[in-house]
């Protein structure tokens, strides 16, 4: 049977169950006042265009570029990034922690998707599977290797399990050759997968690579 | 997707990929904003639909995950008494009919399933 409709009236095809539903709770809910449909649409303007990870490539090009703003950072990231006007929504705390030439540190979130939104925006499909939600704890090192990411074995690999009070940002190694770029260009370096520890920052050569 | 100077260039597409996500999503930050519930009890009821999907065979790779958080929204609506699911049922069932009384192309009011 090919798909002919009846056509005796006119009507207009019902979306999927998951829409309705989204439709029926967000209808009742501004019914009896508890949200705002204005209010509403400004939470998804600013998820979807406002917050990224370019937040978050920022703080990191500022820490590179500025020794006092890497202190403060690393002693209270929460305060360190509301001053540049980034402040969580769900009253978490953020703590930034530092790749050195000794220790690599890599983000996940066991029991859900905790992720730092006020400085990464909403985390990638991969961040949110149960894959990487267990084998970022099991198998670190065959994770990051499967991003392209091979660590000497003598570097010591730390896994940060986000929880809803505290959120982890991984404060990437500065690429060497770069210490006297602008902050601005710094950013450029800076990858949202480099903060959740999965890769390492873009070096000048592959950031030249892109361009050609 | 307009592309910004400095965003990463991994970015694997829109935040949200249909627009009952983004809409179900910000009616918890609302929500929440609102003080109806904290984020711990947010995030306990999100973790628990997680497993209890997970248990039931959903392979979870990330694409299924606004369909847990939606499920945890309708929970914790109830666990705060926001709504009962008597009420969310009847609902539904008045934008389905609201849907078929409306001509195609025309807005669709919940009104229109009166008829």
């Amino acid at each position: 049977m090919t798909h002919h409709h009846d056509h005796d009236h006119d009507h207009t095809e019902p979306p999927s169950d998951l829409e309705l539903r989204v439709k029926a709770l967000e209808s009742l809910l501004v019914e009896k006042g508890l949200v705002n449909p204005e209010a509403l649409n400004a939470i998804i303007d600013t998820y979807e265009h406002k917050v990224g990870p370019r937040n978050g490539a920022h703080v990191v090009a500022k820490a590179w570029a500025d020794p006092d703003f890497k202190a403060a950072l690393l002693s209270d990231a929460t305060e360190a990034v509301a001053s540049l006007g980034y402040t969580g929504r769900q009253g978490e705390h953020l703590k930034v922690v530092e790749n050195t030439d000794d220790a690599h540190n890599l983000v996940v979130c066991t029991l859900c998707s905790c992720y730092p939104w006020t400085v990464l925006g909403l985390p990638p499909a991969w961040y949110k599977s149960a894959p990487y939600r267990s084998r970022a704890v099991s198998e670190p090192r065959a994770v990051l290797k499967e991003f392209g990411t091979v660590l000497d074995p003598d570097i010591k690999l730390k896994v940060w399990d986000s929880t809803s009070e505290m959120r982890y940002l991984v404060l990437p190694q500065q690429p060497p050759g770069t210490e006297h770029w602008s902050e601005e260009k710094l950013q450029t370096l800076v990858s949202r997968n480099s903060m959740i520890g999965v890769e390492l920052a873009r070096t000048p050569e592959s950031l030249n690579e892109d361009q050609a | 997707m307009q592309q910004f100077p400095f965003q990463p260039r991994d970015d694997e597409g829109p935040v949200f990929n249909e627009p009952w996500e983004a809409q179900a999503f910000s009616l918890v930050i609302a929500l929440h904003e609102k003080g109806l519930f904290s984020w711990q009890e947010w995030a306990a009821v999100l973790s628990d639909e997680i497993r209890d999907a997970q248990q039931l065979g959903d392979p979870d790779l990330g694409n299924t995950y606004y369909q847990h958080w939606l499920k945890a929204l309708e929970k914790i609506s109830l666990l705060k008494k926001l709504s009962s699911s008597d009420e969310l049922a009847e609902r539904k069932t008045q934008w389905h009919s609201a849907y078929l009384n409306t001509p195609h192309g025309k807005p669709i009011v919940l009104s229109a399933a009166k008829k």
